[in-house]
């Protein structure tokens, strides 16, 4: 392997990487206080992708769309927990479970019916295909992009969680959260603020994954849901920094397999990660960062 | 010491589907009191304490604090009013680390940072083991020390009632002399302390009233001295049923 395909191999895979991470978080927040896997976590994606759409031949600048796409994400995220999870809270982990099925297939029809099955262009800023040549090789620009913003994020996200107040009650929250409420944090805030950062993380990362691919369809949130699913179970469903290990280490394999495997078995890829989590999973059944001894759930 | 009636207890019920561990309790804790609550186990000194705090909604009855009816409110509202809770679990939190413990335990008065980093000095001070492992995490601690986080937590909120559920369980022996200690150290600096306890005698020593609870209700009330004299507290604390052992503390 050359230094150039040395290069762009890691660039490659931090990027995705940092993509994953920022997913898997989005997904483990609410699951570290709700223990519910929200399945309409891809559709928020979904949403933001839309947004752009309809934004899309506006006079606006593109940051502005990309803003205004992020904040659908959140409002989108926000208001998913107030309408459909919150009155049945206290009722039974199945039964949100459930529920987050029929907002996702929810979401998704609404895009359907109201927009098209088809798929749709999204407007994508010039330097998203622009290239530069790093060690001489050339990299896409959006890919160094995603890599800083991601770090930013990570790194903005780890300040909340450990020096403001409301960052400790959520990570407070994650192991006892009866207790938290007794200390005076409402049950409310703590997870409509969760789902918020959840709607954040979905929305910034939305603006990287349509920008692989350019378009928006009805169902593009699932492989999304999938990979931060998957790099969850690896790293630990119950610790934050499990997420990002899981999210980057998932990148790392399916980009080593992509490297490795011969063409013809390339279209089993996902077998053989599959395959490699069942492995992980067999070892380190609780994934490879353990999270707080368990606690009750919120209710 | 101010006076008035800090917390009353009406006709109180707390049930859990269908058991029902409270029946129709009735208590008050004055200004300045520390009130003990004993009785054996499952006698439903937890749930009064839980239902005070706002965790367990009474299915009949009234809450007053200060007058002020605080009977369904949720957790969060009952410990902004003034009523802080160490539960019988503890509940320290075992990932953050002993300030972030402290600190989420003023979170009712978080916009005074300055009062708060003043408490907590205050508190490392008062407990020097919480002091000397202000950045470890919480769940490396013994269960002593646990222990005395989850009060110093409690106390970082200022409260006006402090509830404890059972403080000394599950510690060894000098550690429970030094548990009671600590709390008859904070009935001298004056305040209002609300007590569950099965260590029946250790509790009677520092109390200064003292409700006997069997079965969900109140079997005997009254200063250490007249439940001594009225009651045989050995077979309060042992519940009904089983032989009175003189002299036994619990666990």
């Amino acid at each position: 392997m050359s230094t150039g395909d040395l290069v762009q191999f890691g660039v490659n895979v931090l990027s995705l990487g940092s993509l994953y991470a920022l997913m898997a978080l989005g997904l483990v927040i609410v699951y570290g206080i709700l223990r519910l896997v929200n399945f309409a976590y891809g559709e928020l994606l979904m949403v933001a992708g839309y947004t752009l759409y309809l934004l899309g031949g506006g006079p606006l600048p593109w940051l502005v769309m990309a803003v205004l796409a992020v904040l659908a994400a959140v409002a989108t995220s926000v208001a998913t927990e107030l309408v459909a999870f919150r009155p049945i809270r206290a009722k039974s982990l199945t039964a949100m479970l459930i529920t987050s099925f029929a907002v996702s297939t929810l979401l998704q029809n609404a895009a359907l019916l109201f927009i098209s099955p088809r798929a749709r262009l999204v407007p994508m800023p010039e330097v998203f295909s622009e290239s530069v040549s790093v060690a001489g090789s050339l990299v896409p620009v959006r890919n160094l992009l995603a890599i800083g913003v991601s770090v930013a994020m990570l790194g903005l996200f780890t300040l909340l969680l450990k020096r403001t107040v409301l960052g400790i009650a959520l990570r407070a929250a994650a192991s006892r959260f009866r207790m938290t409420r007794m200390l005076g944090v409402p049950a409310n805030l703590v997870i409509s603020v969760a789902f918020a950062i959840s709607g954040l993380l979905a929305g910034v990362v939305s603006l990287f994954w349509l920008g692989r691919i350019g378009s928006v369809t009805p169902t593009i949130g699932l492989e999304p849901l999938l990979v931060a699913f998957i790099a969850t179970v690896i790293g630990g469903m119950r610790s934050l920094t499990g997420a990002v290990v899981g999210g980057y280490l998932l990148a790392v394999v399916d980009g080593g397999l992509n490297l490795l495997l011969p063409a013809y078995l390339l279209e089993f890829r996902d077998a053989f990660t599959f395959g490699l989590v069942i492995l992980i999973l067999l070892a380190r059944p609780e994934g490879l960062v353990r999270g707080p001894a368990s606690g009750l759930r919120a209710g | 010491m101010g006076t008035g009636t800090v917390l009353r207890l009406e006709d109180l019920h707390v049930g859990y589907g269908q058991v029902t561990a409270v029946r129709g309790l009735d208590l008050t804790v004055e200004e300045g009191e520390l009130v003990a609550l004993v009785g054996a186990n499952g006698a439903g000194k937890t749930s009064t304490l839980l239902a005070t705090a706002g965790v367990l909604t009474p299915t009949r009855g009234r809450i007053l604090f200060r007058g002020q009816d605080i009977t369904r409110l949720p957790p969060e509202r009952v410990v902004a009013l003034g009523i802080a809770t160490v539960p019988e679990t503890r509940d320290v939190f075992p990932d953050l680390t002993v300030r972030e413990n402290l600190r989420l335990g003023g979170y009712v008065r978080r916009r005074d940072r300055a009062g708060c980093a003043r408490d907590l000095e205050a508190l490392c001070a008062l407990f020097p083991v919480l002091g000397d492992r202000l950045d470890q995490a919480a769940g490396f601690l013994s269960g002593g020390e646990q222990q005395q986080l989850a009060i110093a937590r409690a106390l970082m909120s200022r409260p006006q009632l402090l509830m404890l559920d059972e403080p000394s369980l599950g510690l060894a022996p000098a550690l429970v002399d030094r548990v009671f200690d600590l709390v008859a150290g904070l009935r001298r600096e004056g305040r209002t302390l609300l007590l569950v306890e099965q260590n029946v005698r250790q509790t009677l020593e520092i109390a200064d009233r003292a409700y006997v609870l069997e079965l969900g209700r109140i079997k005997a009330s009254g200063t250490p001295a007249e439940l001594a004299a009225r009651i045989d507290l050995a077979s309060a604390y042992l519940g009904a049923g089983r032989a009175a052992t003189p002299g036994a503390t619990a666990r």
